[in-house]
């Protein structure tokens, strides 16, 4: 009986034409306004918490367009956690399949760029580890070797200008005309309390990219030479650990070093 | 009852960490929700343990859902876990309400029917807690909107029972009080008179926003984004009269204002409980 209310209770929060849950009374009003309370607390809370994590997608929609779209993915997709630091990772993927958003083809993307800017902001406090731990490493034992992303590592590759785009809608940088429209990638890093937003290039996004996924180094320089031919392996290495972004060094045969 | 002061708190908000850091505040704990701080790392946890050197610390669950008709989720329990023991909280408080079915978190602190059935599963759930987490924590009494019709337990003698048979202290929010006396057209006092104040181990004051309803009925909604109101302030001075002086939470969660604003507050409730002090001497 308990079981039967509260799932009552639950479908007529996200539903507005779901009836009220029998039982539900107030004293001096109606039901259903009374319900309506918990309904619009329920959807204005999670809508806030979007709010907070996207606030570069509502400066480029407007509040009233984010206000409208959160509502359809709130009721859409509830959080499946109490822990609302995550909510939101399938905003991105949700952007892009919503129809009305369509028109503004880089908003998924600035999207991510704010996700994995919150996910960074609470990654775990680990350190960098520094590139000596390779030069033991026998040189045909490297391309087996997996360099392991600190935790707040993350890349964001678009067709769009959307580092310059996030950059503009965040305070970053003055808003103006973009006059050469061309895709960018971002890197997403914490090197100490702060989160920081760097455009990097298409071969060394893919190749972080690849390493964030777990593969080798091996397959990483592969990935990013089949995206940028001209990719510099040994220059990317030298950035990985100038950057501070390397927790520790696994080889194929051994455990990590470092 | 707690490891708390008998003193007046403040909600912590990340955007007062460096007024805060920058002096010695007139408080005696800062109060936190758990779910905020369940990150891995990051500024949000350095700090909380910064704060913890020099106040004492209170961790507010509002995700446990312990008016669950379901089991509690044990994921979520073991993360309230790891945080109490990274943080060493002086309190661990949550609420009689529930927010989560079917693993959808709905971010709110929902109503449940007071009934034998249901006070048997809230029972099961805060022992459940106690046991993990290996410490005595405090339930909170909520604001409502609603009533249901099965139930047939006034909530004074539901919360007294969950207290008396779990072990468990009472966090008595006033603002609830007398947001749920407003919209249920019941008698604050006479929910104050028949509370179990020897259970209490903490109280929060907040503010709630006003409305009407379509009978131009008055109706409070427990907004926490306002100082606390007159009535409140009056029903919480004849509490703390009663009882004497308890930790006391000045919480402001919305339309978060300045840190010397929300100290103000604090201070209006220090001022109160130093009253009942020099009363008491």
């Amino acid at each position: 009986m308990f079981t039967d209310l509260q799932r009552n209770f639950s479908n007529a929060l996200l539903d507005p034409d779901h009836v009220v849950p029998s039982g539900v009374t107030a004293r001096t009003a109606a039901a259903t306004e009374r319900f309506a309370i918990y309904r619009n607390n329920v959807i204005v809370g999670l809508v806030g918490a979007l709010r907070s994590r996207f606030p570069a997608v509502e400066k480029i929609v407007g509040v009233d367009y984010f206000a409208a779209v959160a509502r359809v993915f709130v009721s859409g997709h509830p959080p499946r956690s109490p822990v609302l630091l995550e909510y939101g990772d399938d905003f991105a993927a949700f952007l892009e399949r919503f129809e009305p958003a369509r028109e503004i083809p880089y908003l998924p993307d600035v999207a991510r760029i704010e996700s994995a800017r919150v996910r960074a902001y609470h990654a775990a406090d680990d350190t960098a580890c520094d590139a000596s731990g390779l030069v033991s490493v026998a040189p045909d034992r490297l391309p087996a070797t997996r360099l392991i992303l600190r935790d707040a590592v993350a890349v964001v590759r678009s067709v769009h200008p959307v580092v310059t785009i996030w950059a503009m809608n965040s305070g970053e940088r003055p808003v103006e005309e973009i006059v050469n429209w061309a895709g960018e990638c971002a890197l997403i890093v914490r090197p100490g309390r702060d989160v920081v937003v760097r455009q990097i290039d298409g071969g060394a996004a893919s190749f972080i990219a690849a390493l964030r996924r777990g593969e080798s180094l091996g397959v990483a320089v592969e990935s990013a030479l089949a995206d940028d031919t001209d990719f510099n392996t040994t220059q990317a290495v030298a950035d990985l650990f100038a950057h501070h972004l390397v927790a520790s060094i696994e080889t194929d045969t051994a455990g990590s070093i470092q | 009852m707690t490891g708390l002061p008998r003193a007046a708190g403040a909600t912590f908000k990340t955007e007062h960490f460096s007024d805060i850091r920058a002096a010695r505040q007139p408080v005696g704990f800062f109060e936190v929700h758990a779910e905020n701080y369940m990150g891995a790392g990051g500024s949000a946890h350095a700090e909380l343990a910064s704060l913890r050197d020099d106040y004492a610390l209170s961790i507010h669950g509002v995700g446990l859902s312990i008016g669950s008709a379901g089991p509690l989720d044990r994921e979520h329990l073991a993360r309230v876990k790891a945080l109490c023991a990274r943080h060493e909280p002086d309190s661990f408080s949550e609420h009689l309400a529930w927010s989560t079915h079917d693993s959808a978190y709905f971010n709110d602190l929902l109503p449940l029917p007071y009934t034998e059935e249901t006070l048997a599963r809230v029972i099961a759930h805060v022992d459940e807690v106690q046991t993990a987490l290996g410490r005595r924590m405090l339930l909170e009494n909520p604001a409502t909107y609603v009533v249901f019709a099965e139930s047939d337990i006034p909530e004074t003698v539901f919360l007294e029972e969950i207290a008396r048979r779990t072990g468990c202290g009472l966090l008595l929010d006033v603002n609830n009080v007398f947001v749920s006396a407003v919209n249920h057209q019941t008698d604050a006092r006479a929910y104050l008179s028949a509370f179990p104040l020897e259970r209490v181990g903490e109280i929060h004051l907040a503010g709630h926003d006003e409305a009407e309803d379509a009978n131009g009925d008055k109706v409070l909604i427990d907004a926490h984004g306002s100082p606390v109101s007159d009535p409140v302030w009056t029903l919480y001075t004849e509490v703390i009269a009663r009882t004497g002086p308890v930790p006391t939470l000045v919480e402001w969660d919305n339309d978060v204002p300045s840190w010397e604003v929300l100290k103000r507050e604090a201070r209006l409730a220090q001022a109160v409980l130093d009253a009942a002090e020099r009363k008491a001497a």
